[in-house]
C-alpha cells in the first residue's frame, strides 16, 4: 500500500516526534523507575496524538484508523512502551465511548480525553475472566438513581493514574455467559475505588499496571454507556480497533528489531568479515524484513477496511495482529541472536524489544485466541 | 555622471573592509590585508584599507605593516557601534566615489551583514565565505593541482565570456562541504568576497610598512536620520570563548564522549593542557549540548589548521573534516574503525577513548618530561 | 498584521551527499528538507503569532515540489504558504533571487506593523546574503543573527548575536530580521494541522504574476540577471592514507608519542 500524502506526512511527524523527544535517557529512565511519565504524556498531548481518533467535534484530529495505526507503529519502533501512552485514549479508552457513548457523555468526556487533560483506562479483564468475559464476576446493582459496584479488575494499564476508567460488569445475573454485562464510566476519585500493587512486568516497563477494587462504589445512573446488558458487543467491538493498534506496535517493534539487527551485523566484525557477510545471518536479516513487511502490510490493509466499516474488518484485525505479533516475536528472537552475547545485556536495545516483543502475542486477545476468532470466521463464512 | 556598476573599465584598485570592534582591529583584518596585498600585485594596482569608527586613526597605521598602501578613514560617533545603516551608506558612498575593482570583507558576524548589503545597493556579485582568491591564472591552476580532484592538465581554463586573467576568482564551499565551487563576477565591479576568518595566511609584519601607507579622510555624509536602527547596547561575552583558530594544539571531543560528558571533557582538558593546547569540538557533540558552541570546529563553526589536531569520539561527517582537514597533523581515536575521521588522520588508534586517553597522557608526558 | 518567512528547500547535507562524474550535485539521489535556520524563523512567526495573534505567511522560491515542504509548515501553523516559481526565476543567485522574493513580498503587500523573518543562511550555499539583500531592496532596517526578539507595539528590541558577545537593538516595523538557531526549538506539526494542511491557501506566483514589478526586469532575475557566475566545481582532494597504530593499550600511545617527538611535533 502507497501512502496518500495526508498519511505520509503524518507519519514523518510521529517518526520526528518519537526519534527526537523518546530519547535515551528518557527510555532509562522510564526502565528504572517504571513509572508513569506525564511530562512527555503532556507534550504528546500537545500536538494532538491523545486525539487522533477521536472525532474533530470533540476535540479530537478526526483522524481515521490508518492514521491511528502509523501512530502506534512509529511509537513502538522507537518505544514500545510510549506508544501505549498515546494508545488507550484512542483506542480502548477513548473507543468505547465514541462506539456507544450519548452525545452528551461523548461531550462531557472526549474533549478532555482528546487534550490529553484527563486519561481514561479500560477494565474489562478478572483473576478469572481473561478472554473469556462469561465468567465475569463484578457486578452493577442499581439502587435508587445509583449503581453500585463491586468487585476487582486486573492487569488495568495506568488504572493508578487513569482519572476515569470504562468498566464492564454484571448487571444480569440471570443471563447466561456474556449477555448480562453492562459498561460504565467510573470516576476514579470516588469512595470505594482502589488499586492494587503495581505488576512486576517483564517488558513495557514505565505504564503501570495493577488491579482496580471496586468496593460499594457509587455512581451516577447516567454514568452507564450505551444500552443495559450491551456491554460485552461493545467490549468486543472495541477490541477489534484495539487489536489493530497493538498490531501496528507489533510491527513497529518487529521494525526496530530489524533496525537493531542490521545495524549490528554491520558493524560486528568476526573471522575478518563483518557478520552481516555471512549467510546463516543475512538471511535472518531477510526473513526478518519478510515479517515485518508482510505484518505491515496486513495492519494498514485491516486499518482500511475498518474505515470503510468492512464487515471483513473483525476478521483482518485478528488476522493482523495474530501475524504481527508472532512476527514481532520472531524478530526479536533473531535480533538478539544476531547479537550473540550482547544481545543479552541491558545495554543493547534488542534485550528491551525482546521483552517488548513478547507482550505483543498476550495482550488485547493472545495469539491462541486471534486463532480462535480467526477459525470461526473461516469456518461460516466459507461454506 | 551617474554610477555604473558594469562599467568594468572605470574600477580600479583593492579594497579591504577593516573591521574593528570598540576601536580594537578584529585580527582577520590583518589576514584580509595580506590576502589582499597578493591580489592587487597579481593585478599591479594598489592596496586601499577603508576603515570605519569613531576616533580610530590610531589602528590604521598598522595595517600599512601587512601591506596596505593606503587607508581611507571615516571618523563619526555615528560610526561607533556598528549599524548596518550608517555603515552601509558610508561603504557605498565611497565606492561610488573612488571605484575599487575587488573589495574584499571578512565574513564575521558584521562582515556577513554588511557585503551583501552593500553589494544589493550597489547591484554587483558577492561571493560568501571564501576560502581561497585568485586573480592570477596560474595561480589558481597551481592551486587546483592540489586543492581539488581536478585533471587540471586536461582542462580548459578558458571562457569566451571574460578575461580569465583578470577576474578574480573567489573559490568556497557548498553543500556543507561536499563541493568546492570557484565563483567570478565577470560583469559587475567591485567584485566583492567575504573571506572565511582564519583561513588565508598573516604575512610577516613589516614595520617599514607603516611609516609608508597613506592614510587618508575623504569627506561623507552621514546623518542620524540615515540609521533606522538603534543600538542599545554592546555586551562582550564575560566567558573568555575559545581561540580555535589561533591555537597551535587542538584536542576536539565528538559524539563519543556521550557516555560520560564531564569525564570525556575532562579528559580532553588534561590532554590539551599536557600539549599547550585548546578544547574543540564537533557539531554532533555542540548540539547534544555536551559543550557550548564557540568550541565547533567546522563548517558552520570555524576552519583551523593547528600543528596538531587530536579528534576523540568524532566520527567524523564531512562538514567536520571541512574545518580541519588542513591541520599538520591529525590524531584520531574511535571505537569504530571504519569511521571517516580516520580517511584524514595522519595516526589512528581504534579503540575506546576513556581507555586511550588516559593512556596518552602519561605518554606525552612522558616524551615531554624526557625532553 | 502579517509575518512573512522566507523559507527555502534544501538538500539535507548532513548525510551522505552524492556527487556527479561532472563535479555537481546529484540532487535526485537527495532528501530534501526544509532549511534548518528557516525552521527558526517560521517558529519565531509563529510564537508572534500565538501571543500577538499575526497572520504568518511563508514564501518560497523554488518548483512546484517545494509544495509538500510549505504544507509541513502549513501543519505547524503557517496560515498561508506562497510559492514562487517560474522557469524565468531559474539560475538566480543571492542577488537575483532577493530582487524576486521582496517583489513577492511587495506584490502582496507589507504594512506598517508587518515583520519579515529570514533563517540566517542555508544549508546548500551558507551565504546568508538573501536576507539581507531582500531588506536592500524594500528599503527596510535588518538585523541578522537574532538570537532573541522581544515587542512592544511596532517596536522590536533584538539580541543580535556577534562572536564575542551580542548587541541590543531597537528597530520600528517593517523590518527584516535573520534568525538562528539558538533563537528557539521548532516545534513539530499537529496532528490536526497535517490534517487540514491541504485546505488551506497556497498561491503560485509565477513570471506573469510578478511582471509589472519594479523590481521584476528580465536583466535583473534569473541566470542572465545573476552578477556572479560559476566559473569551476569541483570536489575537494581526499587527503592520503595515515598510519593505524595497532591495539589501543599503553604501548600503542607510547609509540605515537615517540613517533611525534622524532618527528619534531611535539
Amino acid at each position: 500500500m502507497i501512502l496518500d500524502k495526508e498519511h505520509a506526512m503524518l507519519q514523518k511527524l510521529y517518526r520526528q516526534f518519537a526519534e527526537t523527544e523518546f530519547t535515551k535517557e528518557l527510555l532509562e529512565e522510564l526502565e528504572e523507575t517504571g513509572e508513569f511519565n506525564r511530562e512527555i504524556h503532556d507534550k504528546m498531548a500537545k500536538y494532538g496524538f491523545m486525539g487522533v481518533k477521536i472525532p474533530k467535534q470533540y476535540g479530537g484530529a478526526g483522524g481515521d484508523y490508518l492514521a491511528y495505526a502509523l501512530l502506534i507503529e512509529e511509537f513502538a519502533r522507537v518505544s514500545c512502551v510510549l506508544s501505549i501512552y498515546a494508545n488507550t485514549s484512542n483506542s480502548l479508552g477513548g473507543g468505547p465511548l465514541m462506539l456507544a457513548g450519548s452525545e452528551e457523555q461523548k461531550k462531557k468526556y472526549l474533549p478532555q480525553v482528546a487534550d490529553g487533560s484527563k486519561i481514561m483506562g479500560f477494565a474489562l479483564t478478572e483473576p478469572g475472566a481473561g478472554s473469556d468475559a462469561g465468567g465475569m464476576t463484578s457486578t452493577a446493582v442499581l439502587d435508587g438513581d445509583e449503581w453500585v459496584l463491586n468487585g476487582r479488575k486486573t492487569f488495568i494499564s495506568g488504572a493508578p493514574f487513569d482519572d476515569w476508567i470504562m468498566v464492564f460488569a454484571q448487571t444480569d445475573p440471570s443471563q447466561k455467559g456474556s449477555r448480562g454485562i453492562s459498561l460504565f464510566i467510573l470516576d476514579t476519585k470516588l469512595p470505594g475505588v482502589s488499586f492494587g500493587a503495581h505488576e512486576n512486568k517483564m517488558g513495557i516497563i514505565g505504564y503501570p499496571t495493577s488491579d482496580l477494587i471496586m468496593e460499594d462504589v457509587r455512581i451516577p445512573k447516567d454514568c452507564l454507556v450505551g444500552e443495559l446488558n450491551k456491554g460485552f458487543s461493545y467490549a468486543m467491538k472495541t477490541l477489534d480497533g484495539g487489536r489493530l493498534g497493538m498490531a501496528a506496535q507489533a510491527v513497529g517493534v518487529a521494525q526496530s528489531c530489524l533496525e537493531e539487527a542490521t545495524k549490528y551485523a554491520k558493524e560486528r566484525k568476526q573471522f575478518g568479515r563483518r557478520i552481516a557477510d555471512f549467510q546463516g545471518i543475512s538471511f535472518m536479516l531477510a526473513d526478518m524484513a519478510t515479517d515485518v513487511e508482510a505484518a505491515r502490510q496486513l495492519v494498514y490493509h485491516a486499518a482500511q477496511l475498518k474505515d470503510a466499516n468492512s464487515p471483513d474488518a473483525t476478521l483482518a484485525c485478528s488476522i493482523a495482529k495474530y501475524f504481527a505479533a508472532e512476527a514481532a516475536n520472531r524478530c526479536a528472537y533473531k535480533a538478539v541472536q544476531i547479537h550473540g552475547g550482547y544481545g543479552y545485556i541491558k545495554e543493547y536495545k534488542v534485550e528491551r524489544l525482546y521483552r517488548d516483543a513478547r507482550i505483543t502475542s498476550i495482550y488485547e486477545g493472545t495469539s491462541q485466541v486471534q486463532q480462535m476468532v480467526i477459525a470461526s470466521n473461516i469456518l461460516n463464512k466459507i461454506k | 555622471m551617474a554610477y555604473d556598476s558594469s562599467k568594468i573599465e572605470d574600477f580600479k584598485n583593492v579594497w579591504v573592509f577593516c573591521e574593528q570592534r570598540q576601536g580594537v582591529m578584529m585580527p582577520t583584518t590583518f589576514e584580509l590585508i595580506s590576502e589582499g596585498r597578493k591580489l592587487a600585485d597579481e593585478l599591479g594596482v594598489d592596496l586601499c584599507g577603508i576603515l570605519l569608527g569613531d576616533n580610530v586613526d590610531g589602528i590604521a597605521a598598522e595595517l600599512g605593516g601587512y601591506g596596505a598602501d593606503k587607508v581611507l578613514v571615516y571618523n563619526s560617533p555615528l560610526l561607533k557601534d556598528y549599524t548596518t545603516d550608517a555603515y552601509t551608506k558610508v561603504i557605498c558612498d565611497a565606492v561610488e566615489e573612488f571605484k575599487p575593482e575587488v573589495m574584499i570583507f571578512g565574513a564575521s558576524n558584521i562582515g556577513r551583514d554588511l557585503a551583501p548589503r552593500c553589494a544589493a545597493r550597489l547591484h554587483t556579485g558577492l561571493c560568501a565565505d571564501c576560502t581561497h582568491l585568485d586573480i592570477d591564472l596560474n595561480g589558481y591552476i597551481e592551486f587546483l593541482k592540489t586543492g581539488s580532484s581536478l585533471d587540471v592538465e586536461h582542462m580548459s581554463f578558458e571562457s569566451k565570456l571574460f578575461d580569465v586573467n583578470k577576474n578574480l576568482k573567489m573559490t568556497r564551499p557548498a553543500f556543507g562541504g561536499h563541493l568546492m565551487a570557484t565563483i567570478v563576477c565577470p560583469r559587475f565591479r567591485p567584485a566583492m568576497a567575504t573571506v572565511r576568518p582564519g583561513v588565508m595566511k598573516k604575512r610577516p609584519f613589516d614595520e617599514a610598512g607603516t611609516k609608508k601607507v597613506v592614510i587618508e579622510h575623504p569627506a561623507f555624509q552621514l546623518a542620524e536620520s540615515d540609521i533606522k536602527t538603534q543600538v542599545l547596547e554592546v555586551v562582550k561575552a564575560t566567558k573568555k570563548l575559545v581561540d580555535l583558530i589561533g591555537a597551535d594544539v587542538i584536542v576536539s571531543v565528538g559524539a563519543g564522549i556521550g557516555k560520560d560528558v564531564e569525564k570525556g571533557i575532562a579528559l580532553a582538558e588534561e590532554l590539551a593542557a599536557v600539549l599547550g593546547g585548546v578544547v574543540g569540538a564537533s557539531r554532533a557533540a555542540v548540539d547534544a549540548g555536551y559543550i557550548t558552541a564557540d568550541h565547533q570546529v567546522g563548517q558552520t563553526g570555524k576552519t583551523v589548521h593547528p600543528k596538531i589536531y587530536i579528534a576523540l569520539g568524532i566520527s567524523g561527517a564531512i562538514q567536520h573534516k571541512a574545518g580541519m582537514q588542513d591541520s599538520e597533523c591529525i590524531i584520531a581515536v574511535n571505537k569504530n574503525e571504519a569511521a571517516p575521521i580516520f580517511e584524514v588522520a595522519d595516526y589512528g588508534i581504534v579503540g575506546d577513548l576513556f581507555k586511550v586517553v588516559p593512556e596518552m597522557i602519561e605518554s606525552f608526558k612522558a616524551v615531554k618530561e624526557a625532553k | 498584521m502579517k509575518i512573512f518567512v522566507t523559507v527555502k528547500q534544501v538538500p539535507d547535507t548532513s548525510g551522505k551527499v552524492a556527487v556527479k562524474a561532472d563535479g555537481t550535485l546529484d540532487r535526485a539521489s537527495m532528501q530534501t528538507i526544509t532549511n534548518p535556520d528557516d525552521l527558526n524563523a517560521v517558529e519565531a512567526a509563529l510564537t508572534l503569532k500565538d501571543e500577538y495573534g499575526y497572520k504568518v505567511v511563508a514564501f518560497c522560491m523554488g518548483p512546484p515540489p517545494a509544495e509538500p515542504m510549505l504544507r509541513e509548515l502549513i501543519a505547524m501553523g503557517v496560515d498561508e504558504a506562497v510559492l514562487i516559481s517560474g522557469r524565468e526565476f531559474g539560475g538566480s543567485d543571492t542577488y537575483a533571487t532577493s530582487q524576486i522574493i521582496a517583489a513577492a513580498i511587495d506584490h502582496y503587500g507589507i504594512e506598517e506593523d508587518d515583520i519579515i523573518l529570514a533563517g540566517r543562511q542555508a544549508i546548500d550555499g551558507d551565504t546568508a546574503q538573501v536576507g539581507p539583500q531582500i531588506a536592500e531592496k524594500l528599503g527596510l532596517p535588518q538585523i541578522t543573527y537574532a538570537g532573541d526578539i522581544k515587542k512592544e507595539g511596532n517596536t522590536l528590541t533584538v539580541k543580535r548575536i556577534l562572536e564575542d558577545g551580542y548587541m541590543m537593538i531597537k528597530v520600528q516595523t517593517p523590518c527584516m530580521i535573520t534568525c538562528i538557531k539558538e533563537l528557539n526549538t521548532p516545534r513539530y506539526m499537529t496532528v490536526s494541522g497535517v490534517l487540514g494542511a491541504w485546505e488551506k491557501p497556497l498561491t503560485i506566483y509565477d513570471y506573469p504574476t510578478l511582471q509589472d514589478h519594479p523590481l521584476i526586469d528580465k536583466s535583473t532575475i534569473g541566470l542572465k540577471g545573476s552578477p556572479t557566475n560559476i566559473y569551476k566545481s569541483f570536489t575537494p582532494p581526499q587527503k592520503g592514507v595515515g598510519t593505524m597504530l595497532k591495539g589501543d593499550g599503553k604501548d600503542t600511545t607510547n609509540e605515537l608519542a615517540s613517533i611525534l617527538a622524532a618527528k619534531h611535533i611535539i
